[in-house]
């Protein structure tokens, strides 16, 4: 009998196609619909970028974060003195993710003393502490938010560049995150979050692997950051943007779309997207049902909703496993 | 004086710190599960009592022991309902779990009972203290907390070392698939255990809302990193190492606060990071990291 190995084939050009196809056509929206749709695409932009960040650390290298906002947080609060030394505010995110991810790096020798749920508590002590520090600074604001200095005037050309930033920052991240679990490292990846031990019996590097991957998320987390700032012209309060609510954000989308796949975050991202559109309204009661929701799917639909899809992996959009055929 | 004052003050909180991390420590040492709605149990514990207190006249002293007894009903209805469940499908299921039980449980409280605080006075204890010197004095509630805090351990010890039950939860800690081959019910050890880690986090919550005078919904999240921070200062698997290590965060919070008002929170932090960086372990631990 023949075997061959597949990835996905005919599979992936369509789907790598089809996801290009809707970055054109989102990179076009603002000439063709009014500002009030790219706004709310905005939020749903730095959605599936945080939630295809949360997912690459969850789902590919097995670290449960609660943390992941102090990136975020870094990333507007860097964008702030990135913007105070000149750069514009677009051009400038990319110099932000690159800094939080060299800040990250040393801060993962820290986290990773830690594993499973206190690598988890860890991430939110570090993210606390990472927020106390920043606001004992006066020049950013201290404990008060503070507006960006120097930002387009122009409303309407203002409102459409922030749309392509936060496009162009979600596209990288998915479209990083496919190109990295293609890669070797990616390989070594998988095997680490289906057993770290065997893997590093295999001599997979299985710390320097985390490590790439806690970077690589603290940047795209930092990216989302300063999308976020962009589109609120500042930080209201720290508290809010070092808050855990983003990581229960992160959390839900993830788990309700699927963990451990490229489509699931996304597909996590405009359910809860929408769910924020229709029932945000209706006050603390829809916080408990978004809890209430994240422990029933994590208990009797593991895989999510893109597993319903997919029938259990069977199909992707973005295939990333081997898979052995039988000609 | 002052920072004499500032170490005893830290001593005293440490008590509670200490208690409400016992309950974390013997969940996550029996099944593996980091409890990531401890901090909020912990104080819709306190809110339970609270409550009783406000809306029931139930007289302060007998709160403590409604709300010990309801939240370990609840944790019988936890482990049974869900955390049973996700154990068995997948290795980080009860993390997301719990971190569910920890966006209900304020966000319920706030929609019940507002973001004001709900108080729980204790009358002239909550001020009464021993003098011991100009600008030294002991408070009797804190004090009074720390002796039961050393009374729950202790109650914990004495279990967990010298009754059967004791030995049978030890067992299932070190192999629970060769302690139901004989003959023991993983599943009922599992739920003692949870009712035991949430009766105490419900006491320990009880008497933070009885120190601070009231609750309000959020402040788990500030009292979830306490008590992980506690057991890791401490030393996992330690009880001791727990008590070590609630007093030694309380002392850094106490000595923080008296450096600056601002500070006491990234002291306690501080010292956590410092000891993650320098003895992993933890003060107490038996040379096994988390």
């Amino acid at each position: 009998m023949n075997v061959s190995v597949s990835r996905g084939g005919r599979a992936a050009v369509l789907g790598v196609g089809g996801f290009a196809l809707i970055v054109v056509v989102l990179a076009a929206l603002p000439y063709l619909v009014e500002s009030s749709v790219t706004g709310q695409l905005v939020k749903l932009c730095y959605l599936i970028t945080l939630a295809t960040m949360w997912n690459l650390l969850a789902g590919y290298a097995g670290m449960i974060s609660v943390g992941q906002q102090a990136y975020l947080g870094l990333g507007a609060y860097v964008l702030f003195i990135v913007n105070d030394h000149g750069f514009d505010v677009y051009t400038g995110t990319i110099v932000v993710s690159v800094v939080v991810g060299l800040v990250a790096w040393p801060v993962s020798y820290l986290a990773f003393r830690l594993r499973g749920g206190y690598f988890a508590v860890g991430t939110w002590v570090i993210a606390e502490v990472v927020r106390l520090v920043v606001i004992r600074f006066d020049a950013l604001g201290a404990a008060r938010g503070r507006n960006l200095s120097t930002i387009t005037e122009d409303p309407v050309l203002r409102r459409a560049y922030t749309y392509w930033l936060a496009v162009v920052v979600m596209a990288a991240a998915v479209a990083g995150t496919y190109l990295v679990l293609r890669s070797r490292v990616g390989l070594d990846l998988q095997a680490i979050r289906d057993d770290e031990v065997a893997a590093s019996s295999l001599g997979v590097r299985v710390t320097r692997g985390k490590r790439l991957i806690y970077v690589l998320s603290a940047a795209g987390c930092a990216a989302a950051g300063a999308v976020i700032c962009v589109s609120s012209l500042g930080v209201a309060s720290p508290t809010q943007i070092f808050g855990v609510q983003y990581s229960a954000l992160m959390i839900f989308m993830v788990i309700i779309g699927g963990v451990g796949t490229i489509e699931g975050p996304i597909i996590g991202a405009v359910a809860y997207f929408l769910l924020d559109k229709y029932f945000s309204q209706s006050g603390v009661w829809y916080l408990v049902i978004i809890g209430a929701a994240a422990i029933v799917v994590s208990l009797y639909l593991p895989r999510g909703l893109w597993g319903l899809v997919s029938r259990h992996g069977r199909y992707a959009v973005f295939p990333v496993a081997h898979r052995v055929l039988s000609n | 004086m002052n920072w004499v004052n500032a170490l005893v003050q830290g001593i005293l909180l440490g008590g509670i710190f200490a208690m409400a991390a016992s309950g974390l420590s013997l969940m996550f040492g029996v099944m593996r599960i980091a409890n990531l709605a401890h901090g909020d149990l912990m104080i819709l514990g306190g809110y339970v009592a609270a409550a009783c207190a406000t809306y029931f006249g139930v007289p302060v002293w007998l709160t403590a022991v409604v709300s010990t007894v309801a939240l370990g009903a609840l944790g019988f209805a936890v482990q049974r309902l869900l955390l049973d469940r996700a154990m068995r499908v997948g290795e980080f299921t009860p993390l997301m779990v719990t971190f569910g039980l920890s966006v209900i449980i304020p966000n319920a409280l706030t929609q019940m009972f507002s973001n004001d605080a709900v108080p729980l006075g204790i009358g002239a204890l909550g001020t009464a203290s021993i003098d011991l010197a100009p600008g030294l004095a002991i408070g009797w509630f804190p004090l009074l907390t720390l002796v039961a805090s050393v009374f729950v351990l202790t109650g914990l010890h004495l279990f967990l070392y010298r009754t059967q039950y004791g030995r049978i939860t030890r067992a299932t800690s070190d192999d629970s698939r060769t302690v139901r081959l004989i003959g023991v019910d993983n599943r009922r050890v599992y739920a003692l255990t949870t009712v035991i880690a949430l009766g105490t986090v419900a006491l320990a919550g009880t008497l933070y809302t009885m120190r601070q005078g009231g609750v309000t919904p959020f402040e788990g999240q500030l009292t979830v990193l306490f008590a992980f921070e506690t057991v890791i200062i401490g030393g996992l698997g330690s009880l001791w190492g727990t008590l070590a290590g609630g007093v030694a965060l309380g002392i850094a919070q106490s000595v923080g606060a008296q450096l600056s008002p601002d500070l006491p929170l990234l002291a306690g932090h501080v010292v956590f990071l410092l000891v993650l960086v320098f003895r992993p372990q933890g003060l107490f631990g038996k040379g096994v990291t988390a």
